[in-house]
C-alpha cells in the first residue's frame, strides 16, 4: 500500500519523563525529506533532548528560515510555536520574539545555505547581540531543497554529484560564531547521536547565544566520494575533543575519569557543566586556544566535533539592554500607563 | 553474540508467533490476509491443509497461538485490554463464508491403491489426520470405533452448542470421502488379533476414555446420582441422557467441568454451580471458558477440597467441603493448607465428577510387543511417535495423555509421515523439512503487497445468540461467529508477523533513518558483546528472552545491527525510510511437509 503515517503504537515499557511524557509525546508529522536525509538525525536527538529536559513543548519556540533543514521544525515537537521566516531571515524574527517575550525557550533552525549564504549578516548579528537562544545549523553544503548547488560552507576543493569542483573558500560558521561572540559553540554529527543529543541538552540550558554547527549529510545530492560532508568522509575525520554527559549539577564530581581528565565549566546560575576530555591539550573554556585548534584541525582536514567553547560568564541580550523583567504579554495597564507623573518627569529629563 | 543465520527456516518461523506455536504450524498471517481479502475459500484451504479441521478448530480450539499473538505484546501499555488478534474466531470466518463448492478443491481418492493397508483404531481427530494424509496416496485406510459416529470427543464429548454436528459431518465426510473406511461400533478388545490381521502398520489414536473418579465417603452409597463427567457428557451427546436434577454440583476446574455445568444449566439444571479445590486462577479450563460459564450464571466456588457425598435413604443430599488456602514455600511450590474453618456443606441433586481423564489400554495384552512405561503410557519416540513394535504409531490423548484437537491433528501428519517412510524403506528419524520461501514485497518506493498499515483497533467480540434461548436448547449455538464486516475489521489487527524485516549490511551507510523512524524502537546500531549485555543496551532494553535477537556485522564504523523482533509492527516504516534498500519486507511462508513423496529423502535426492 502506500505511504503510511507512523502508527501511534509504542514500545510497552517506553519511559516517561517527570511531566508524564514519553518520547514519542515529542514527535511532530512524518517528515516529508528525502529517506536518508541528516536533518532526521538531528530532528530526532533534538526529540530525546527536549523529552529528558522535562520540557513543556508549549514553552518552546521552533523558529526556522528556508530550506529541507527549515522545514525539519514541522517534524519534531508537533505541540511548540513555530515560526518559518522568509530565506536567511530566522535570527532577526527569533530576537524579535525573544525581545517580546523572554520566558519561552527559542530554538533556532537552519541550514548552510540560509546561515551562511543569504543569511550570513543575519547569523553574525544575532551571535554579537548574545540572544539567548539555541541555533542549529544542519549543514550539509549544499542547498538541498533547490537541487545541490554548493552552499558557501562547501569546502574548496570538494566535489559535486557531478564532478564540479567548488573554487571558493568555505565559512567556518564555527570559527565566525565564536568571532562574533556566541557563548556557547559547538560542533557534531547527525551520525552520532551519543554526541549530540547532549550538547543540545546543554545548549539548550546555556543562557545566551548557544550555537551547533551539526554535519548533517543530504544523502540525495552530497554524499558521494569527493564530499567533505558525506557519512564516510565525516565519519573518517571526526575528531572529538570531549565528550558531555551532560547533567545539570550544582555538586562537586563524584565520577572519576581517569583517562583524559574532567572540565567542569561552572554556569551562571550556579550550575556545573562537565566534560570528559578526549583531547588532554583541549580546554573549551578558553577561547583563544579554541579558535587556533579548529583552525589547526582544518589545515589537517580533521572534522573537529564536541563542545569547542563554552563561556563562564556568558551574558544575553537582556541583560545588555537591561529590559523588563516580564514579557510583554503580561504587562498590564499599570505597567505600560505608570501614569502622568512620570511621564512628566520623563519629558523634564530630555528637556 | 553471533550473527543471526537467516537462513536457518527455524529463525524466521519463530518470529511468527502464532505459526510457531500452533502445533500443525498453520500459516496464520497468510490465511487472515486472504480473509481481509474476501478470499474465504483460499483461507479455508491453507487451514485446511494443516489442521485438516478449520470449521471444528475455529470453535473449539484450545488456540496455543493467541497467547503467543505480537498484537497481545505490542497492545501492552497502548491499549487499555491488550488482547491478540482473535485467529481461532476468524478461522471460522474462513468455514462459515468459504461457500458450498469445496468439494472440487479437495484432493481425490486414489486412482490406483498401492496395496498397503493400514488400521486407526479409534475416529478422533488423530487416526482421522493419519487417514486424511495416508489415503491420497493410496494406502487402504480402516478406521475403528466403537461408538456410531466417526469424530471422537469431538463428537461424543464436546456439546453441540458449542460445535453443531453439521460442522463435524461435513469436516468428518471430506477425510471419510477420500476412499478411507470407517468401521463404526466396532470395538477393538485384542491387539493381538488386530495384528494378526496383516496390516502394514497400525495407528493408536484411541484416546484417554478413563473419567478418574472420586473415592470419598458416601459415593457407593449415592452412586445413582453421581456421574463420571466424560461418560455423562457423551451419553448427553448420543441421546441417552436428556435431563438432570434441578440443584447440580460439578466438582473439576477443567474444560470437561465447563462442558457439564453449561450442559447441565440446559437441560433441567436450575442452580448449578462449580466448585474447585484449587484457586480459580489456577484452574485448568481457558479463561474463556470461565467467562462463558459466569456469563450463563454459573458461580465458580474456589478452595474447597472435597469431604463426603451426604446422602438419606439411598439418596444424594449434598456435599461437604473443607475450606482451604494456598501457601508457597520458598521453592514457589504451593500446597493448599486446610484454614480451620468449620466444614461447608451444599444441597445437591446430582453430582458430576470432572477431575482428570486417564488413559486405559484393557484391550492391549501384555504380550502383544507394546512396552508400556510406569504411568501406563506407551514407550514412544518422541518424534516419529514408533511404539515399541516397529509397525505400531501411537498419537493424539493415547500417546502422551489428555491434550486437545490440534495436537491431535499434529501427531496425526507425523505419525503419517512416519508410516509413510516406513513402509518405503526409509529412515522414520530423518524428519522432513518444512518448505520455506522468502519473497520481497516491494513493488515502489512506498508500495508494498501487503497492506502494511496498523490498525489501532482493540479485539472485537464474537457475538452470542440470545442467552434465554441458548439455556433451553443444548443444541442452540451460543457464538454466532464474526459477520464479513467484523472479520474484516478484526483481521486489520493482524501485524502480518511473516512479513520479515531482511537487512543487508553491504547496503547500509548508517545514516539512522530507520532508527530514527521505527515506532518500536526494535533496530539499534551497537558495538557487539555477549548477548545478555547486548539486550541491556539496546534502544530499548530486550527483555522479552522468548524473542530473538537479529544481529548483522559487516558495517563500515565496525558496529553491528541490532533488531529485536519482540514487538516489531513489520510496518515497514524501516524499509520505506532506508535509502539505500538495506531494509526489506519479505514474505516469509513456510509449509509443513506432510506424508508423500516430498517425505521421503531418496525421492527428494532424486528430484
Ligand atoms: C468434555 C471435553 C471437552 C473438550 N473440549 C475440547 C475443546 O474445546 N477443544 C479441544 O481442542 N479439545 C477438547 N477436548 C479434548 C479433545 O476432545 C481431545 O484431546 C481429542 O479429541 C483427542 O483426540 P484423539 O484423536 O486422540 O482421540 P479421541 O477424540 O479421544 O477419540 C478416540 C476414539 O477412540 C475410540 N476408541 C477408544 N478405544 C477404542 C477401542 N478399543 N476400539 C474402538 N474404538 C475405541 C473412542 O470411542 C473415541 O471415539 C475436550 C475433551 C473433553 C473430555
Ligand atoms: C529569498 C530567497 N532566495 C532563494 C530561495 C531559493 N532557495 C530555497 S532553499 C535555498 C537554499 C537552502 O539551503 P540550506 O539552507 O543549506 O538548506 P538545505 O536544503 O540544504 O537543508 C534556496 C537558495 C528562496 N527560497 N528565497
Ligand atoms: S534533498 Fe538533501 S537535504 Fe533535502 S531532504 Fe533530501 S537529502 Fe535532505
Ligand atoms: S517493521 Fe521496521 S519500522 Fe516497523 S516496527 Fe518493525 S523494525 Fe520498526
Ligand atoms: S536506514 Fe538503511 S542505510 Fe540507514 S541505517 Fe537504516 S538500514 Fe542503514
Ligand atoms: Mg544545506
Amino acid at each position: 500500500m502506500t505511504y503510511v503515517l507512523k502508527p501511534k503504537l509504542h514500545h510497552p515499557m517506553l519511559a516517561k519523563n517527570k511531566l508524564g511524557f514519553t518520547r514519542r509525546d515529542y514527535e511532530g508529522k512524518v517528515s516529508t525529506l528525502c529517506a536518508g536525509c541528516g536533518h532526521d538525525s538531528i530532528s530526532a536527538a533534538l526529540i530525546q533532548a527536549f523529552f529528558q529536559l522535562d520540557i513543556q513543548p508549549h514553552r518552546v519556540a521552533k523558529l526556522s528560515g528556508i530550506g529541507c533543514s527549515s522545514k525539519t521544525p514541522d517534524y519534531f515537537l508537533g505541540n511548540s510555536h513555530g515560526f518559518n521566516t522568509v530565506h536567511g531571515r530566522m535570527p532577526s524574527v527569533l530576537t524579535g520574539a525573544n525581545l517580546a517575550n523572554r520566558d519561552l525557550i527559542y530554538l533556532g533552525v537552519s541550514g548552510d545555505g540560509d546561515s551562511a549564504s543569504i543569511g550570513l549578516g543575519q547569523f553574525a548579528h544575532v551571535m554579537r547581540r548574545g540572544v539567548n537562544m539555541t541555533y542549529i545549523l544542519e549543514n550539509n553544503g549544499v542547498y538541498g531543497l533547490t537541487k545541490g548547488q554548493f552552499s558557501a560552507t562547501a569546502d574548496k576543493g570538494s566535489k559535486a554529484k557531478k564532478g564540479m569542483v567548488n573554487a571558493d573558500a568555505a565559512v567556518d560558521t564555527v570559527s565566525l560564531a565564536l568571532l562574533m561572540g556566541a557563548t556557547f559553540v559547538a560542533r557534531s554529527f547527525s551520525g552520532d547521536k551519543q554526541q549530540l543529543t547532549p550538547l543540545v541538552e546543554a545548549a539548550i540550558w546555556h543562557q545566551g547565544a548557544a550555537f551547533i554547527d551539526v554535519i548533517s549529510p543530504c544523502v540525495a545530492f552530497n554524499n558521494h566520494p569527493g564530499s567533505t560532508k558525506s557519512y564516510d568522509y565525516v565519519r573518517e575525520h571526526n575528531e572529538a575533543v570531549n565528550r558531555l554527559d551532560f547533567w545539570p549539577s550544582r555538586d562537586a564530581i563524584t565520577v572519576d575519569y581517569s583517562e583524559g581528565g574532567v572540565i567542569e565549566v561552572p554556569q551562571h546560575d550556579g550550575s556545573i557543566i562537565k566534560l570528559r576530555k578526549l583531547d588532554a591539550e583541549y580546554d573549551p573554556s578558553d577561547k583563544i586556544n579554541a579558535i587556533t585548534h579548529i583552525a589547526q584541525a582544518a589545515a589537517k582536514g580533521e572534522v573537529l566535533t564536541g563542545l569547542l567553547y563554552l563561556a563562564p560568564d556568558a551574558e544575553d541580550l537582556h541583560q545588555h539592554l537591561n529590559t523588563f523583567e516580564a514579557p510583554f504579554n503580561r504587562l498590564g495597564e499599570k505597567e505600560l500607563c505608570p501614569g502622568s507623573a512620570l511621564l512628566d518627569k520623563i519629558n523634564a529629563g530630555l528637556r | 553474540m553471533r550473527v543471526t543465520d537467516i537462513k536457518n527456516p527455524d529463525y524466521f518461523h519463530k518470529v511468527v508467533d502464532c505459526q510457531w506455536a500452533c502445533p500443525a504450524h498453520t500459516p496464520v498471517p497468510e490465511y487472515i490476509r486472504l480473509i481481509a481479502a474476501g478470499r474465504y475459500a483460499d483461507a479455508y484451504m491453507v487451514n485446511w491443509k494443516s489442521n485438516v479441521f478449520p470449521g471444528i478448530l475455529g470453535r473449539t480450539c484450545d488456540r496455543p497461538c493467541e497467547p503467543a499473538c505480537r498484537r497481545g505484546r505490542v497492545e501492552e501499555d497502548n491499549q487499555a485490554k491488550p488482547e491478540p488478534v482473535a485467529i481461532c474466531r476468524l478461522k471460522r470466518v474462513a468455514a462459515d463464508f468459504k461457500g458450498d463448492d469445496m468439494k472440487g478443491r479437495m484432493p481425490k481418492p486414489a486412482a490406483k491403491k498401492n496395496g498397503r493397508k493400514i488400521a486407526c483404531v479409534g475416529a478422533g481427530p488423530a487416526s482421522l489426520t493419519v487417514a486424511r494424509d495416508l489415503a491420497p496416496l493410496g494406502y487402504q485406510v480402516t478406521v475403528f470405533d466403537q461408538d456410531p459416529r466417526a469424530g471422537g470427543m469431538i463428537w461424543s464429548q464436546i456439546p453441540r452448542f458449542r460445535l453443531p454436528e453439521e460442522v463435524i459431518d461435513e469436516e468428518v465426510g471430506y477425510i471419510l470421502d477420500l476412499g478411507v473406511e470407517f468401521r463404526g461400533g466396532v470395538k477393538i478388545d485384542s491387539m493381538k488379533k488386530l495384528i494378526a490381521q496383516g496390516y502394514d502398520a497400525i495407528f493408536i489414536g484411541s484416546g484417554a476414555p478413563r473419567g478418574r473418579d472420586l473415592e470419598i465417603p458416601g459415593r457407593k452409597a449415592a452412586a445413582n446420582n453421581i456421574h463420571i463427567g466424560i461418560d455423562w457428557l457423551s451419553s448427553v451427546s448420543f441421546g441417552h441422557t436428556t435431563k438432570i436434577g434441578k440443584r447440580v454440583i460439578v466438582l473439576g476446574g477443567g474444560n470437561t467441568a465447563m462442558d457439564c455445568c453449561r450442559t447441565s444449566k440446559r437441560i433441567g439444571g436450575g442452580d448449578v454451580k462449580v466448585i474447585v479445590r484449587s484457586g480459580f486462577e489456577e484452574m485448568k479450563a481457558s479463561p474463556w471458558e470461565k467467562e462463558d460459564a459466569q456469563h450463563e450464571g454459573i458461580p465458580i466456588l474456589n478452595f474447597l477440597v472435597p469431604k463426603a457425598f451426604l446422602h438419606a435413604n439411598g439418596k444424594l443430599t449434598g456435599m461437604s467441603f473443607e475450606k482451604v488456602k494456598a501457601v508457597y514455600d520458598d521453592k514457589g511450590k504451593r500446597s493448599l493448607v486446610p484454614t480451620g474453618e468449620p466444614e461447608q456443606t451444599f444441597e445437591c441433586d446430582d453430582v458430576l465428577v470432572a477431575v482428570g481423564q486417564e488413559n486405559a489400554f484393557p484391550w492391549i495384552e501384555k504380550d502383544a510387543g507394546i512396552e508400556f512405561d510406569q504411568w501406563g503410557l506407551p514407550v514412544l519416540d518422541k518424534a516419529t511417535l514408533q511404539s515399541s513394535a516397529r509397525n505400531v504409531f501411537f498419537g493424539g490423548d493415547a500417546a502422551f495423555g489428555p491434550k486437545n484437537i490440534i495436537w491431535a491433528v499434529a501427531h496425526g501428519h507425523d505419525a503419517a509421515i512416519s508410516i509413510d517412510k516406513l513402509l518405503n524403506a526409509e529412515d522414520l528419524r530423518e524428519r522432513p523439512a518444512p518448505s520455506v520461501n522468502l519473497l520481497s514485497q516491494k513493488m515502489g518506493i512506498h508500495e508494498w503487497s501487503y497492506d502494511n498499515e496498523i490498525a489501532g483497533d482493540a479485539r472485537y467480540k464474537v457475538p452470542w445468540r440470545d442467552i434465554k434461548l441458548t439455556l433451553k436448547n443444548v443444541k442452540a449455538e451460543v457464538e454466532l461467529g464474526f459477520d464479513v464486516a467484523t472479520a474484516w475489521k478484526e483481521a486489520q489487527r493482524c501485524l502480518n508477523c511473516d512479513v520479515q524485516t531482511v537487512f543487508a549490511s553491504k547496503l547500509c551507510i548508517e545514516c539512522d533513518a530507520c532508527v530514527d523512524i521505527c515506532p518500536m524502537d526494535c533496530i539499534s546500531f551497537v558495538a557487539n558483546g555477549e548477548e545478555s549485555e547486548l539486550r541491556a543496551r539496546l534502544n530499548a532494553p530486550a527483555k522479552n528472552l522468548t524473542q530473538d535477537l537479529y544481529l548483522q556485522d559487516g558495517l563500515k564504523t565496525g558496529r553491528v545491527m541490532v533488531k529485536d523482533e519482540d514487538v516489531c509492527l513489520h510496518c515497514g516504516l524501516c524499509a520505506e525510510r532506508c535509502p539505500t534498500g538495506a531494509w526489506d519486507m519479505q514474505k516469509f511462508l513456510l509449509e509443513m511437509t506432510d506424508a508423500g513423496p516430498g517425505c521421503r529423502s531418496r525421492e527428494r535426492k532424486a528430484a
